[in-house]
């Protein structure tokens, strides 16, 4: 590599994330988004030890309805150089934190802040507003009752059950996995509610093949990070969390929740998202100890699996077998309870919860754990993060 | 209902759907067909399109049956079912519709048990909308 070019090593472990915070989790909390991005920011400022006025530099989703403007004269930060946001929802979580890596690493700011505050739980369900959901691709799908997120997702799981074989049960080991945590965690919504096969299996549908405990929470809440340089982060209270690897992926003739419309629907951004990731990281997926992985439904879970390289291609609802998700299994997943069980807040639960892991601070903690991998939401333009301790 | 709500690339579909027409967008370039539509080919970057006549037939892909909560027109009728069906000669081309009992018939019509993957549906049409029956009913 000529001197002076930033490569691709250029943001291999240059910075980390050194703050993590949270507001309460509920179906309904009494605060406004803007009040409870504010609390959960400097939740995070405070956790990093690091001064408000330091923050140069923020990233979020465009779905967030606090804008930086109104957060950072809030909060008090200082002059802002940096900021972003990234679209199509939950696929940008991840995005979030590797645009302020790029920004950090780069010299474009120095104390970054990354956040997601929403009131999904008491707020209306996006599907609902028909004015929204009805420009292009509504047009080819909407008028028939193709309505929800679900509805999309089910279209392709039914086809991925019909081509490799994959089951209900399959399904029910990644909602049960995620369960199974969230019942340690007791930030979790779901933290005093245990999942059985019984409960699942008679459980109402929602759109067919996909059921009530296949779908992610309906959550109130806030999450934010703060990520800085890894010179600085040396001397941070907390253990740094290093951005080993970061990775953007929108493929080719991809087209969102309903691919349906190219050679291969059923591998979607996961793939292209992985090899980004592998190709500038030092770890392969064997590596990873224990992993966030994006989970708005259940069957998302399966093709990540896949897409990010932890089995083959047909193989992930095999993969889930004989408590391969649980704690002490070979990949234990989403051990804060995930979207489906602690939290939908975009995703960015996971990225805090990925966090706790290399911290060794997690309510279910994978002993030993040095290498985290996050994802953001598969089946649209994605991103994913592999973290380091 | 919803209807399509449309834009200046998918307009000509319904256009020709109002007609009775199936017809899909292909480019006037390198010929390949494109779905959904769009202003330039992606394989040529051809701005010329044409409007093909393709056969109404083809093979159920996937399919979902939706439960409430749902709008309430479709509350109404669910469980119904929404299918995706793969064009005969044309297997990129997949479209989202509903396979019903027969013409004119709504959402939800088709006894479940009669839906399959693979199962060869052609097309009718219904208040512009591009509906599928079973081809051996
Ligand atoms: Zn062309």
């Amino acid at each position: 590599m000529a001197a002076g070019t930033a490569g691709p090593a250029g943001l291999k472990d240059a910075t980390a994330i050194v703050g993590i915070g949270q507001t309460p989790f509920a179906k309904r909390l009494p605060e406004d988004e803007r009040t409870l991005a504010c609390r959960a920011v400097l939740a995070a400022l405070d956790d990093a030890g690091i001064a408000p006025g330091e923050v140069d530099a923020l990233a979020s989703y465009t779905m967030e309805e606090t804008d930086e403007v109104e957060l950072a004269k809030a909060c008090g930060f200082g002059d802002l150089t940096f900021f972003s946001k990234v679209g199509f929802g939950g696929g940008g979580s991840c995005a979030t934190v590797a645009h302020l890596a790029a920004a950090v690493a780069t010299g474009q700011a120095s104390v970054g802040v990354a956040w997601r505050s929403r009131k999904r739980g008491s707020g209306a369900r996006p599907w609902t507003d028909t004015t929204v959901q009805l420009p292009t691709p509504a047009q080819w799908t909407r008028p028939y009752g193709l309505l929800r997120p679900v509805d999309e997702i089910a279209m392709l799981a039914r086809r991925y059950m019909h081509e490799y074989g994959a089951t209900r049960d399959h399904l029910f080991n990644v909602a049960l996995a995620c369960r199974n945590r969230a019942n340690q965690n007791p930030a979790a919504i779901m933290y005093d509610r245990p999942l059985t096969r019984e409960m699942y299996m008679t459980s109402r549908w929602i759109s067919e093949p996909l059921c009530l405990f296949d779908n992610c929470l309906e959550t109130d809440g806030a999450l934010a990070c703060v990520v800085i340089s890894a010179e600085r982060a040396r001397d941070c209270r907390r253990t740094p969390v290093y951005v080993h690897s970061a990775a953007q992926s929108l493929p080719a003739q991809h087209h969102g929740m309903v691919n349906y419309w190219n050679d291969d629907p059923l591998t979607g951004p996961a793939w292209t998202a992985a090899r980004h990731l592998w190709k500038h990281s030092d770890l392969a997926p064997e590596d990873v100890d224990v992993a966030q992985i994006y989970d708005a439904f259940t069957p998302l879970v399966l093709l990540s699996l896949e897409g990010f390289g932890f089995c083959g291609r047909g193989e992930g609802g095999a993969f889930t077998e004989g408590g391969a998700l649980e704690i002490g299994g070979p990949l234990p997943v989403n051990t804060g309870g995930g979207g489906l069980s602690e939290a939908y807040v975009h995703g960015f639960n996971l990225i805090n919860e990925g966090v706790k892991q290399l911290r060794g601070t997690s309510t279910a903690q994978v002993p030993g754990a040095s290498a985290c991998l996050v994802t953001a939401g598969e089946g649209v333009p994605t991103s994913a993060l592999l973290l380091r301790s | 209902m919803l209807r399509p709500v449309t834009d200046a690339d998918g307009a000509p579909f319904w256009e020709y759907a109002a007609r009775g027409e199936l017809r899909v967008q292909a480019c006037a370039g390198c010929g390949e067909p494109r779905f959904p539509p769009r202003p330039c080919c992606p394989h040529c970057q051809s701005f010329e399109a044409e409007w093909r006549l393709v056969p109404g037939t083809g093979r159920v892909w996937s399919y979902v049956v939706p439960h409430p909560p749902l709008l309430p027109d479709y509350a109404e009728l669910a469980p119904y079912n929404v299918v995706v069906v793969e064009l005969d000669k044309a297997p990129r081309i997949r479209l989202v519709g509903n396979l019903v009992a027969g013409p004119g018939e709504p959402l939800g019509s088709l006894p479940a048990d009669r839906l399959r993957i693979g199962a060869r549906v052609r097309v009718v049409f219904d208040d512009g909308l591009p509906r599928w029956v079973l081809e051996r009913s």
